[in-house]
């Protein structure tokens, strides 16, 4: 009835969507490929993201879960619907990820408890305190390594010995960022940190492309009718 | 190689080498944006966590945008209009 010119364009802009999409795709693949062809085992990780498919996986189940949620234009008001979003949104993403990594993990576990970790994070200094202690005699017997850039060793060795507070503090403020990561050691926080990354662009991706969807079907039908259902 | 044995024994169960974080980082580097726009091998490595932290922050602004844009839409679109978009992306 109403539905098939919409249908229509909505087809039209999925189609200019996925053109958009392959073009990026394309350019980003050659990129990381020349980039990272040396490390194949954790190239892995990150082209998977990147990735129609996954894209497509995670688009399908975030519409399957947001229909399911309950919004009320009536009764809650916009940034709590907007938080309920996005908690979806983070939920759908963490199922997409299908727990191979920590900060998965840590958000489909918990749910609630995400909002009171916020306030636990003064205890996380005495676990990343006793740390940066045991690693900072280590790095002194480090000198003998023979490295042709030495700008990089240094800035490595002050990374792991933590002498700087700067440093020590922009490590913690990362582990927080990263869902499940306040307690981890340096190494685990940046590999969750570059997965997750990866994660979150294509969230953004995804998420942009259905509400690019939605909107043009809202424009473009017209739909004066009352929703049915209350 | 003796070096590793002994942070082996101090640090106990966790072997944290410097190429393997020097790895790490410059994994993180590639991802980045802005650093690898500037064309330069030499960044440090708390520029690349100050970096992180940054396009990690924007990236969560983003999918709060998105998701009250979202949360605005679904309000006002059709339950049916929903099913279509669903089949269509599972193409």
């Amino acid at each position: 009835m109403e539905s098939s010119p919409s249908a229509a364009a909505i087809v039209s802009t999925n189609a200019n969507i996925n053109m958009d999409r392959t073009r990026r795709k394309k350019k980003k693949k050659s990129q990381s490929q020349q980039q990272q062809s040396k490390q194949n085992k954790n190239s892995q990780s990150h082209a998977k993201w990147k990735t129609d498919a996954q894209q497509q996986i995670y688009s399908s189940k975030l519409i399957q879960a947001l229909s399911q949620v309950n919004i009320n234009p009536s009764s809650s008001s916009a940034p709590r619907q907007g938080r309920a979003v996005r908690e979806v949104a983070d939920r759908a993403l963490a199922f997409a990820a299908k727990g191979k990594t920590r900060w998965s993990r840590a958000i489909l576990t918990s749910r609630i408890k995400l909002k009171f970790r916020k306030q636990q994070h003064r205890r996380q200094r005495f676990a990343s305190s006793s740390f940066s202690s045991s690693s900072g005699s280590t790095a002194v017997t480090t000198g003998s390594s023979s490295r042709p850039s030495r700008k990089h060793k240094v800035s490595i060795l002050r990374l792991k010995g933590k002498g700087l507070p700067a440093v020590q503090r922009k490590v913690r403020v990362l582990g927080r960022l990263v869902p499940g990561c306040r307690k981890q050691p340096l190494p685990v926080i940046l590999e969750e940190a570059t997965d997750y990354i990866a994660a979150l662009e294509m969230q953004v991706k995804a998420m942009s492309a259905i509400a690019e969807l939605l909107s043009r079907s809202n424009s473009g039908a017209g739909s004066t009718s009352e929703p049915m259902s209350s | 190689m003796s070096s590793r044995r002994s942070r082996s024994r101090q640090s106990g169960s966790s072997r944290i080498s410097d190429d393997q974080i020097l790895d790490l980082v410059t994994k993180l580097q590639q991802l980045l944006p802005e650093i690898r726009n500037r064309r330069s091998d030499k960044v440090s490595a708390a520029k690349v966590l100050q970096e992180t932290c940054n396009y990690i922050k924007s990236l969560h602004r983003e999918v709060d945008d998105l998701s009250e844009r979202l949360s605005e839409l679904l309000e006002t679109t059709d339950t049916a209009q929903a099913a279509i978009i669903r089949n269509l992306l599972m193409q």
